[in-house]
């Protein structure tokens, strides 16, 4: 992660297409997916997310590990709902019983939840981190928000480049992190460390800004253009989302 | 822990998170001046780099959220800069979701700045390093503890069956709310020796040129 942190690289016909086109297109997505109440419909938008991904040229070893991030939050989910939800019983545990509608609910949120992390991997996760932040001013984004998450994700390979050399001053002097009270002490200590000079270093980037005649505002300079193969692509993409909420119906 | 992935919450509930969101966002950028732009940017790198370490807590490890922090050290700023965090997480990690940005942001956010009106003005003056120990040992705990009750909500509101749910993620951010208390304290400590005109958040307003 160190050297590869926030630079995506999209390949071939997915890093073509406008930011603008990927961002609407993420939201979209989402939309359509989290309405879907049905095992197939909800698997189908899995394997149209997954089709994109691959389409974006993504490793599926990486996305293996960025997915597996969103598992533990939604394991305690899946442990719990068929435990919790009425309905007919298909399973006994003990005092426990598992029913039918509470898997199916387990079921859906596994879906949906990779689903839409994985379009959104594979839309905007493939934008450079500067592209996205032009795209989202285009869309109407506010100005300042757009500003601050430019300038955010220009500090935070400084950053950590910081963090990686008082980590290394760390691991020199034989720091092995554990579960106990001297390791989290000394984590704040490098927090704090890395505060301090990011503090330094904010000064000296704002008096660099004024030498270079900051007035107050800054200006947004790209050059995206949205071209007649992003309307196809959008008009395609439309289709798509129409024919999932369909079979949704259709499988109902 | 604190991102609640998309299929998850009801159609209220997301609504309710995107509009006090939005809400919370207007209301910060407005008070924040492009003068102030870069070190917000530093601090909101800062912020996103230090959630990436691995902090070793029992048999497995957590992140740090670091809102009660933020909300010390930053403000109304600390709105923003977690929404841009939060934003990055999600389209480059794969953490959280799309439509639940709202909620997951008001999430972090309202934490924050309730430490930010309840614990940032006890820092006035010079705060010694006891003190601020225990304004960030506080801190740490409630932007945690706050987060973790949220979240709880956000799912307990959605649907009678994720309260079990709800009610282990609670129990799940205790150990984690000692342990970013500890961390935020030592922080806090560190920051009151080394450099204290960084934690008077108002004299440093006015001194900046």
């Amino acid at each position: 992660m160190t050297a590869l942190l926030l630079s995506p690289q999209a390949k071939g016909w997915m890093s073509e297409r406008d930011p603008r086109l990927r961002i609407v297109a993420a939201i979209a997505f989402a939309l359509v997916t989290v309405s879907l109440a049905t095992i197939a419909g909800a698997a189908a938008a899995l394997v149209c997310a997954t089709a994109l991904a691959m389409t974006a040229g993504m490793q599926p070893r990486a996305l293996g590990k960025r997915l597996l991030a969103l598992e533990g939050f939604v394991l305690i989910l899946l442990l719990t709902l068929p435990f919790t939800t009425p309905g007919t019983t298909v399973l006994r545990l003990g005092p426990l019983t598992a029913s039918a509608e509470g898997l199916h609910l387990a079921a859906l949120i596994l879906l949906k939840a990779n689903a839409v992390v994985l379009a959104l991997l594979a839309l905007v996760g493939t934008l450079e981190p500067i592209v996205l932040g032009h795209a989202l001013a285009r869309l109407g984004a506010p100005e300042k928000l757009a500003h601050l998450l430019l300038m955010t994700v220009r500090q935070i390979h400084l950053l950590h480049a910081e963090l990686g050399r008082l980590r290394q001053a760390m691991r020199a002097r034989a720091f092995v992190p554990r579960s106990d009270s001297h390791t989290w002490r000394s984590y704040g200590w490098l927090m704090g460390m890395l505060l301090v000079r990011s503090l330094d270093h904010a000064q000296r980037v704002l008096a660099a800004m004024r030498c270079r005649c900051f007035d107050g505002r800054l200006y947004l300079l790209d050059s995206t253009a949205w071209a007649t193969k992003d309307t196809i692509a959008a008009l395609g993409f439309t289709v798509l989302l129409l024919a999932l909420p369909l079979l949704d119906l259709v499988q109902r | 822990m604190a991102h609640i992935p998309d299929g998850v919450l009801s159609a209220p509930v997301l609504i309710t998170g995107g509009v006090v969101s939005l809400g919370l966002i207007g209301l910060a950028l407005r008070q924040l001046d492009y003068d102030r732009l870069p070190q917000a940017a530093v601090l909101s790198a800062t912020f996103f780099v230090a959630s990436l370490i691995n902090v070793p807590l029992g048999p497995s490890t957590a992140h740090l959220l670091l809102n009660g922090l933020m909300g010390l050290l930053l403000g109304w700023t600390a709105v923003p800069a977690l929404l841009v965090a939060l934003i990055l997480q999600a389209a480059f990690f794969g953490f959280g979701g799309v439509l639940v940005l709202g909620v997951n942001t008001m999430n972090v956010a309202l934490p924050a700045l309730f430490c930010a009106a309840l614990l940032a003005p006890r820092l006035k003056g010079r705060a010694t390093p006891r003190r601020a120990f225990w304004i960030g040992f506080l801190a740490g705990l409630l932007g945690v503890l706050l987060t973790g009750v949220m979240v709880a909500m956000s799912l307990g509101l959605s649907g009678e069956a994720y309260v079990p749910a709800a009610k282990i993620l609670v129990a799940v951010y205790i150990p984690l709310a000692l342990v970013e208390g500890l961390i935020t304290a030592t922080i806090m400590a560190f920051l009151s020796r080394v450099a204290p005109e960084f934690l008077d958040r108002e004299g440093r307003h006015h001194a900046a040129p």
